[in-house]
């Protein structure tokens, strides 16, 4: 199932609980793989901006790890993960896993494509262990963030 | 198996011929019967993917004198792909603070080797 525009484009696989997240960038693969794994960059786009991100720990090479909160008022999402293979300006490959079901794990593969004339595409691939949890995960980001996106998203448009 | 729309919807449709079923069954209503002629299976095996469909929210059938077509739930359908495109909206936003965050960091990137000092 492709929901396809010039955008972010998304794929929901039928036949295996994944989904997959495409999209361009007028950026070579090495600023973007930078922006990936350099925690205090990370922090200014991985998280909803109506969240504090925290990142305790972002270690970003093969056999590291990371770990990192969403704050907002008294509330806190914790998410943490090892990260199995990292290739410079190529490749990610983790694991992720919300504290808040710690017995849930979701594999995670980016892979940076040098598209030339400085852009790159970004391929991220989520793999869960059920259809259920691959379902749970996409209506999970409608609650956290998606009404403060909109804003956001409005305010891009609006601004051109 | 939840109890989750989305999840009923989407392992309903897991199956190749579901799949194929439901495109057939946009363009009109259908009875079982004639949705199992294209393909090489028995009436009841179609009679079970139209259960499946049913139990999803996805198709219903319909009473019509003798006839019971199956009929596409479009709404079922429609909720769906909004979910995806909440979805995508989320991702299209969080890689929009990336193409800022991108945007802002210096030009001259080389080949910079990190704890190499060691």
């Amino acid at each position: 199932m492709t929901t396809k525009t010039r955008e972010t484009q998304i794929v929901v696989d039928p036949e295996v609980p994944l989904v997959r997240i495409i999209r361009e960038f007028g950026a070579p693969p090495d600023k973007v793989f930078r922006a990936h794994t350099d925690p205090e960059l990370v922090a200014r786009w991985l998280g909803p901006r109506s969240l504090e991100m925290r990142i305790d720990r972002y270690d970003c090479r093969t056999g590291g790890s990371y770990s990192y909160r969403q704050v907002t008022g008294q509330d806190e999402f914790g998410f943490h993960g090892s990260f199995h293979e990292v290739r410079p300006n190529e490749l990610i490959v983790q694991t992720f896993t919300y504290e808040g079901e710690p017995d849930g794990v979701a594999l995670e593969r980016v892979i940076f494509t040098d598209l030339g004339d400085g852009r790159t595409r970004l391929t991220a691939t989520s793999l869960v262990d059920s259809f259920a949890a691959r379902d749970a995960f996409i209506a999970s980001g409608m609650e956290v963030g998606v009404r403060e996106g909109y804003e956001r998203l409005d305010e891009v448009l609006a601004a051109g | 198996m939840t109890a989750d729309p989305l999840s009923r919807v989407f392992a309903a449709l897991a199956d190749p011929t579901r799949r194929d079923m439901v495109a057939r069954l946009a363009a009109g209503d259908a009875t079982v019967n004639e949705l199992a002629e294209p393909y090489n299976v028995t009436v009841q095996a179609v009679s079970k993917h139209v259960k499946v469909l049913a139990d999803a929210g996805l198709v219903s059938r319909t009473r019509d004198g003798q006839r019971r077509p199956v009929h596409l739930e479009a709404e079922v359908f429609d909720l769906m792909t909004k979910w995806i495109e909440r979805y995508r909206r989320e991702a299209e936003d969080r890689y929009r603070r990336l193409d800022e965050v991108l945007a802002a960091m210096p030009d001259e990137t080389g080949t910079t080797q990190k704890g190499s000092s060691s």
